[in-house]
């Protein structure tokens, strides 16, 4: 193999690739806040006892969970001016984040509130609690406390998933990649830099999600 | 939209098709070798496996199939563009699949370990006649929805420069210039394959949920 290793455009683009990683990461929680904010209000709707409520959930959920994010970004890309809005990759790569993590967050999040027995809210109830107090204090903050390793799995599923935005040329750490590649030709050690820098982040964040959940999280086993 | 360009679409689809079930052949049997290495009692072998495993799941498509690509040509091989993003594509499966299939070969009770073990089988008949067989039937709901996310995965080697249905449906967009209406179909084709296959997924969930309780 003849082939030499040159990593001084990598070294030289580094602060620029830590830039990118900022944004990936701000991309991700971003849309993770949005997803989360997505899926309380969709699980409210799908709970509804009115199927015109309810179908239009099941439908959003089944399309965006059964559609590449790629083909997902580029339709609301072009969707979004036609309908008036117009604004720059990054914000509109949030929104299609937060649209595609809500869509599972949904579905997490009815799993969790499915899991709250009856005989807690008829409780609630009985203890004087309005319905909003019980659906907030005894329906959904345990339920958000029992699906927190799916919502964080899927928080992580997400900032590996930002990589897709630098299709539309969203800021985040594969578009930075991507622009040192180009003025470069070093393809392989920019990208392969690059993944280790993704590995480096998603391992970072399990650590931490795993630290919040035993330290604040976990019931008292005694 | 006329017959030309629609026709340039389903050709796209059946790149994407073509991929898809190149990787999930090839994931198949590296798969499985990943799953048996992961359960190995032999601990640097599976540490070797849940290390691969941990790569794959902690790092986008994306950048996988960029390394694989351009990684390939530098070890010398000269492929053609479909042949580096369908191994890579091999690559990915075999590390998620290989994570299915040991969650599965663990599920099996240890008990038929044991007896098989006291009947005297050694390990490949003991794994070939006895926990894979069961093992399989565990993992199925969740093959099937890998297979899901690898047809959807599959868009991505239209970044990579590909031209499978999601890059079909670019090129289409910009030639007419009606973007919204040739995604609208492209989204449309994937959930017409996706679709049936989560509700199988799902299905096959339900009927081993009946069944093992």
């Amino acid at each position: 193999m003849s082939y030499a290793f040159d990593f001084t455009p990598v070294i030289r683009g580094f602060p620029d690739l830590l830039r990118g990683c900022a944004g990936t990461l701000g991309l991700a929680a971003g849309g993770m806040a949005i997803a989360v904010a997505i899926g309380v209000c969709g699980v409210v709707l799908r709970r509804s006892r009115a199927a015109l409520l309810r179908w239009p959930v099941i439908g959003f959920v089944e399309l965006i969970r059964n559609t590449p994010f790629l083909v997902q970004i580029y339709f609301i890309f072009f969707a979004l001016p036609f309908a008036g809005v117009r604004l720059n990759p990054t914000l509109t790569a949030l929104i299609a984040l937060g649209i595609n993590g809500g869509a599972y967050a949904i579905e997490i999040i009815r799993g969790g509130v499915e899991s709250i027995h009856k005989g807690q809210v008829d409780a609630g109830l009985a203890l004087g609690l309005r319905r909003i107090q019980v659906f907030w204090l005894v329906v959904l903050i345990p339920a958000l406390r029992a699906v927190y390793p799916s919502l964080t799995s899927q928080f992580i599923l997400l900032t590996l998933t930002t990589s897709v935005a630098s299709a539309i040329s969203a800021y985040e750490l594969t578009s930075v990649a991507g622009i040192i590649e180009s003025n470069s030709f070093r393809s392989f050690e920019v990208y392969g830099t690059v993944t280790l820098l993704y590995l480096a982040m998603s391992s970072l964040m399990m650590m931490l999600f795993r630290q919040v959940s035993t330290r604040w999280l976990a019931y008292p086993t005694k | 939209m006329g017959a030309p360009q629609f026709i340039f679409l389903l050709w796209g689809l059946g790149w994407t098709l073509g991929l898809s079930v190149m990787a999930f052949a090839l994931g198949i049997f590296s798969g499985l070798a990943v799953a048996l290495a992961r359960t190995s009692e032999w601990r640097p072998l599976a540490r070797l496996a849940a290390g691969y495993i941990a790569v794959f799941q902690g790092t986008p498509l994306l950048m996988q199939l960029f390394v694989v690509y351009y990684g390939l040509a530098l070890a010398g091989l000269a492929l053609e563009a479909w042949q580096a993003v369908a191994i890579g594509f091999a690559l990915y499966a075999s590390a998620f699949l290989g994570e299915i299939w040991r969650g599965s070969i663990e599920a099996v009770p240890r008990g038929q370990t044991d007896a098989a073990r006291a009947l005297g089988l050694h390990y490949f008949p003991l794994m070939k006649d006895v926990i894979l067989p069961q093992a399989l039937r565990i993992s199925l709901p969740a093959t099937v929805g890998f297979l899901v996310q690898l047809l959807k995965g599959t868009s991505l080697a239209a970044i990579v420069g590909f031209t499978e249905l999601t890059r079909a449906g670019s090129i289409i967009a910009n030639q007419i210039f009606e973007p919204l209406l040739v995604f609208g179909i492209v989204g449309g084709l994937y959930f017409a394959m996706c679709w049936p296959l989560s509700l199988f997924s799902g299905r096959l969930e339900r009927r081993l949920a009946v069944s093992s309780r």
